[in-house]
């Protein structure tokens, strides 16, 4: 029983030892109630206000640094505008429509337009999805999710793809990829929501497949269809400046607790076992990077251990609110490892071209964290399922629910399909509609220059 | 006249301009280069991707000096710029046609 509810059982108790005809429908009570409710109202909604600016916080300046000190120099306000303009663009669109049709019931793969332009969320709770914050602040805090998304996938086409294709694209992959697996995972009715009458159930706390696999998988296939950057992988090309790197990857650790702690939507316990397992996959997803580099070159880089703790927290990121934070530093360390190899090892055999691996952390990231949660995911942790007699529902392997692990990989299947599919189609359009690629000279020119009309480091008086 | 131009490891700059210094020679120009000469480069490794890089940083120091300082000054550079270790750089000498002080039209060794 929470502290608040005791105190309110008490101050009831109390109130019906001094009146003893005491009437339900007294208005003191009835303004108790209210009071209590609006108390937990405040402390939730505080909590989830601070973890939707944390998520902001991730792509703007988190990943835009990320990924743009890991570009030439050339290209870094180009990198850093394709993270940006995803705050501008996606937020309008999740106005518009983009939260009716992923939130709206509508049926198991797609929502509806009743939330359309905003129509009716506002201060009341929606009862369905988060029972103690306005309304306003779960569209806000999902609308974070939709930003970041699309603008993870610009990091396997960086350096050779013109602004406005990218827009196009990504907006034409929101409404063709994230709004209906997003729906299908946490929408009311989605055909793999646990919680809300899906048919096979996945747990993804906070996006490991909504996000990570999705955009990911997407990010592979873009990288491929697009092509090299040209004089790739002859010429030289590193990251002009891990120190922006390093910055936007400790944000984005930061940034983390918001997206998955704040996947609890409340300030609850179940919130702090979140914000504990992410710490410990990213620490150990950092531990385990480092040894491998060891062991492989000689030295642990600061790129190394800054991408082993994203691939944890990319990693952890679906099961966070379901496992304990010991098996989230496993999951971590496994992330590690595994990231390492395709990143270091697979990606330089095969030869494509995923520039600052978005493949390799966030698709390989969330598919074996996807994976892991169905092994390591605990009613100990997360009671929300129930069975017909009320009792929690055994979630993963450990509850011993083998079971579990082949429903997280169908719903990962799904979630490779829509990714594949609705990229190539986003991106057959986006090319009818504009060119994709700079041509050869605007790419040895750079972004800032050929596409934007700047330049990131003007050092002059 | 003698334009002396030495080609030095930037982390030995600071001792170099204390003995020119000491030694009484007060003009000098810096600047930050990349080049090498028979040193090798070394290995950079950026997620698994090796480069080598043989471009490596150094720092010139150009300064004109008269003739009969000339010998004095390239020693003090050498005695503070050695290491003995491959990488150190080199010392370039020109001779030098005028100077002149642009304040005030000073001519020749007045100038420098």
């Amino acid at each position: 029983m929470s502290p608040t509810k005791r105190a309110y059982l008490r101050v009831c108790t109390l109130l019906l030892c001094a009146l003893p005809v005491l009437a339900a429908e007294d208005p003191e009570l009835i303004a108790l109630k209210a009071a209590v409710k609006a108390a937990q109202s405040a402390g939730d909604n505080a909590w989830m206000l601070v973890s939707c600016a944390f998520v902001l916080m991730m792509t703007g300046p988190g990943l835009a640094l990320f990924y743009s000190g890991l570009v030439r120099r050339k290209n870094v306000l180009g990198t850093m505008m394709q993270s940006f303009v995803m705050m501008a663009v996606i937020t309008l669109l999740w106005g518009v429509c983009g939260y009716s049709l992923v939130f709206g019931e509508g049926n198991a793969f797609i929502g509806d337009f009743r939330y359309a332009f905003l129509n009716g969320v506002g201060a009341a709770p929606n009862a369905d999805y988060a029972p103690t914050i306005p309304h306003l602040t779960f569209m806000a805090y999902q609308m974070m999710f939709a930003i970041i998304t699309p603008a993870l996938i610009a990091g396997a086409f960086a350096e050779r793809v013109r602004f406005h294709a990218m827009v196009v694209f990504s907006v034409l992959w929101l409404f063709l990829v994230y709004v209906p697996i997003a729906h299908m995972v946490w929408g009311k009715g989605g055909y793999l929501n646990p919680f809300l009458g899906g048919r096979i159930p996945v747990f993804d706390f906070a996006g490991g497949t909504v996000v990570h696999i999705t955009s990911g998988f997407s990010a592979l296939l873009t990288a491929i269809m697009i092509g090299k950057r040209s004089g790739y992988p002859q010429e030289r090309m590193v990251p002009h400046s891990l120190v922006l790197s390093f910055i936007g990857a400790c944000m984005l650790w930061i940034g983390w607790f918001g997206f998955n702690a704040g996947s609890a939507l409340g300030a609850s316990a179940l919130a702090s076992s979140a914000f504990v397992a992410t710490h410990f996959a990213a620490a150990a997803g950092a531990v385990s990077w480092m040894v491998a580099e060891r062991i492989k070159s000689g030295k642990a880089s600061a790129l190394g251990a800054i991408s082993g703790a994203v691939a944890g927290l990319a990693t952890v990121t679906q099961g966070a609110g379901f496992v304990t934070p010991v098996s989230g530093a496993i999951i971590g360390f496994i992330a590690g490892f595994v990231c390492f190899y395709m990143v270091v090892l697979v990606k330089n055999k095969l030869g494509y071209d995923d520039s600052l691996d978005a493949f390799g952390v966030h698709g390989i990231g969330g598919f074996i964290g996807c994976l892991l949660t169905g092994v390591f995911a605990t009613r100990a942790v997360n009671d929300a399922l129930k069975l017909a007699n009320g009792q929690a529902a055994p979630l993963g392997l450990v509850d011993g629910n083998p079971g579990q692990i082949l429903n997280q990989f169908i719903g990962a299947l799904i979630g490779i399909a829509f990714a594949l599919v609705g990229t190539w189609i986003a991106l057959k359009v986006t090319g009818l509609i504009t060119p994709v690629r700079m041509d050869k000279q605007q790419e040895a020119e750079g972004m800032d220059v050929a596409l934007h009309g700047e330049e990131g480091y003007a050092f002059e008086d | 006249m003698f334009k002396i131009e030495a080609i030095i490891q930037p982390f030995k700059l600071e001792e170099v301009r204390e003995a020119l210094k000491a030694a009484g020679i007060d003009g000098v120009t810096v600047t930050e280069v990349r080049g090498h000469g028979r040193q090798k480069g070394h290995k950079e490794i950026y997620r698994g991707r090796e480069y080598n890089v043989d471009l490596l940083p150094k720092t010139k120091l150009e300064m004109v000096v008269a003739e009969a300082r000339k010998e004095e000054v390239i020693e003090t550079i050498m005695m503070a710029a050695r290491t003995g270790k491959i990488g150190d750089g080199k010392i370039f000498v020109y001779h030098v046609g005028d100077a002149i002080r642009i304040r005030n039209n000073d001519r020749g060794e007045a100038a420098l």
